[in-house]
């Protein structure tokens, strides 16, 4: 079964259309990337998902469930991280686990759960004295003590420094072991490239490319080759790299030159990504 | 967990959900230094206060009984109306209404546990307030309970639904409080929250007769300093439920769980 099925989903504010007919499906146990420039209406679509904003247009299952008209067991099934919450300053991180852990029926062991998000030397310590990193930290607890099948991340990594992004990255993969779908928007393109099974581009209200992060840089942009020659950087562009390197290469060899800084590189998914949410006049010209 | 024990935690999910959420409130409010002190102990100190400079009779009864009918008064408005004001206003923009609404708890049962442990509060501290009044001034219980009870019920009700309209009409959490407290302070001065307004120019006087503060104030005073049953307070009762209604349909209408900012 689908976690998640999306067709022709539609959303306007007023004049502003947000979400202009986006369709995608997400597999049960599926890590989905949604990626895209801000006001692309990623949070929108998520919203939506979510059940905090009603669709214009569009047919929309989330575990089976119409989000504007969910069944009782909707809310028991899905984890929400949200932008920002700031939650109760004054309580603990063990009292804010344990209140979010009572509106479950079969919430996970709340100690468990701290110690999965790394808070274990912070359990008594008063939520506005965490750092950002810890707050974000506190935010996936709470969003995963329901013990849900599918988990919303918006953003989940904004604002940690290194460090704290891996282990961030690895509780997200650890998400995946246990079986759980979860849909991920994020504007850091390494994060949706490490994590992601799949991946959606969004733009201006569409979603203008889906695919595993490897279909994406392999289909989408040519490999770049550069050298210098005679003092002059030279930059090529093709999608049979091997054969021009070899007429370059033994070009090189049968002069006796030395190809000076010669780089092969392949497209990574930014040089997608930037070249997929470019203006239009930049991808023409 | 027994057979039994599952049976009635799944049978009865409203209850247990209420109660928890209950707990959570109290456990939020108390935590909270800033809450416990203006909301909690605020209108006790101003008793204290108070009662040390007024003397005299007022309505054939010491003045004292009625300086802490005053404070009843005030204690209610400043905790069903400023106090729940404010912190809808926080938790709004902090975004804990709309991380909520992701979870199985039902809207109804967080705003009704909101408003129960609002009145929890305020029936302790109009507990604390008889027990000082006793203690300092010589003041008397009650002689009718059951009307007291259901006079600060009404009142706690009517002032808890002009506190969720205006906490709705408050944009942002930054100076919601000082908002907030710009209409409670006077409007407890003009409506007897502080002590008799028997002196005041008409004026003024006039002013706290549009005020639902000042009817609630008279109906403590029939209730504690001459024993009346609420019931024969007829006027007041309906000034305080069109005030009470038309927070109610503001409150309705307005709400929002979702950030005003950003």
């Amino acid at each position: 079964m689908h976690a998640i099925e999306v067709s022709g989903l539609r959303k306007a504010y007023g004049n502003l259309e947000a979400v202009r007919g986006v369709d995608f499906t997400i597999e049960e146990g599926e890590v989905f990337g949604l990626l895209g420039p801000n006001g692309a209406g990623k949070t929108t679509t998520v919203e939506i998902l979510e059940g905090y904003r009603r669709r214009d247009a569009g047919e929309v299952r989330v575990l089976g469930h119409d989000p504007d008209d969910p069944g009782p067991d909707f809310r028991e099934r899905i984890g929400v991280v949200l932008q920002s919450s700031e939650l109760w300053p004054n309580l603990t991180v063990r009292e804010t686990h344990a209140i979010f852990a009572g509106y479950y029926h079969a919430p996970r062991d709340v100690d468990e759960v701290i110690t999965l998000v790394g808070l274990e030397e912070k359990t008594g310590a008063r939520v506005k004295s965490l750092s950002g990193g810890q707050k974000r930290r506190l935010d996936l607890g709470i969003a995963l003590v329901g013990d849900p099948d599918l988990v919303f991340l918006d953003e989940p990594t904004t604002g940690f420094d290194p460090a704290a992004r891996r282990a961030a990255w690895e509780m997200i993969r650890s998400l995946r072991s246990l079986g759980k779908t979860v849909l991920l928007t994020t504007h850091y393109l390494d994060e949706a490239e490490q994590l992601s099974d799949r991946v959606a581009v969004m733009r201006e209200g569409l979603i203008v490319r889906v695919g595993t992060p490897a279909d994406l840089t392999t289909t989408d942009l040519q490999t770049e080759i550069r050298y210098r020659r005679n003092g002059e950087d030279v930059l090529l562009r093709t999608n049979e790299p091997t054969r021009v390197l070899a007429e370059l290469t033994s070009a090189a060899v049968a002069r006796g030159e030395e190809l000076e800084g010669l780089q092969v590189r392949r497209p990574s998914l930014e040089d997608v990504y930037l070249a997929l949410t470019a203006d239009e006049a930049e991808v023409e010209s | 967990m027994s057979a039994e024990a599952i049976r009635l935690a799944v049978g009865r999910p409203a209850r247990r959900l209420f109660v928890h959420q209950l707990r959570t409130e109290q456990l939020v409010f108390w935590r909270s230094r800033e809450a416990a002190f203006f909301i909690f102990i605020f209108p006790l100190l101003l008793f204290v206060l108070l009662g040390s400079v007024y003397d005299g009779k007022f309505q054939h009864v010491p003045v004292r009984w009625a300086v802490l009918a005053g404070l009843v008064g005030y204690g209610c408005a400043n905790t069903s109306f400023a106090g729940l004001a404010i912190q809808l206003v926080l938790r709004r923009e902090s975004g804990v209404l709309k991380r909520l609404r992701s979870t199985p708890l039902p809207s109804a049962t967080y705003i009704v546990a909101l408003l129960v442990s609002t009145l929890l509060v305020f029936g302790l501290q109009a507990l604390a307030l008889f027990l000082l009044g006793r203690v300092l001034y010589g003041t008397p219980f009650p002689s009718d309970i059951g009307s007291l009870v259901a006079t600060l019920l009404i009142g706690s009700a009517a002032f808890a639904a002009l506190g969720t309209a205006t906490a709705m009409a408050i944009r942002s959490a930054e100076g919601s409080s000082a908002a907030v407290n710009f209409v409670l302070l006077p409007m407890a001065f003009l409506s007897g929250g502080f002590g008799p307004t028997t002196g005041y120019p008409a004026v003024l006087r006039a002013i706290g007769d549009v005020l639902p503060l000042t009817y609630f104030v008279k109906l403590v005073n029939a209730v504690y300093l001459h024993g009346h049953g609420f019931w024969t307070q007829p006027e007041a009762l309906l000034v305080l439920a069109g005030w009470g209604v038309a927070g109610l349909v503001l409150a309705v209408r307005n709400f929002e769980w979702e950030p005003r900012e950003r």
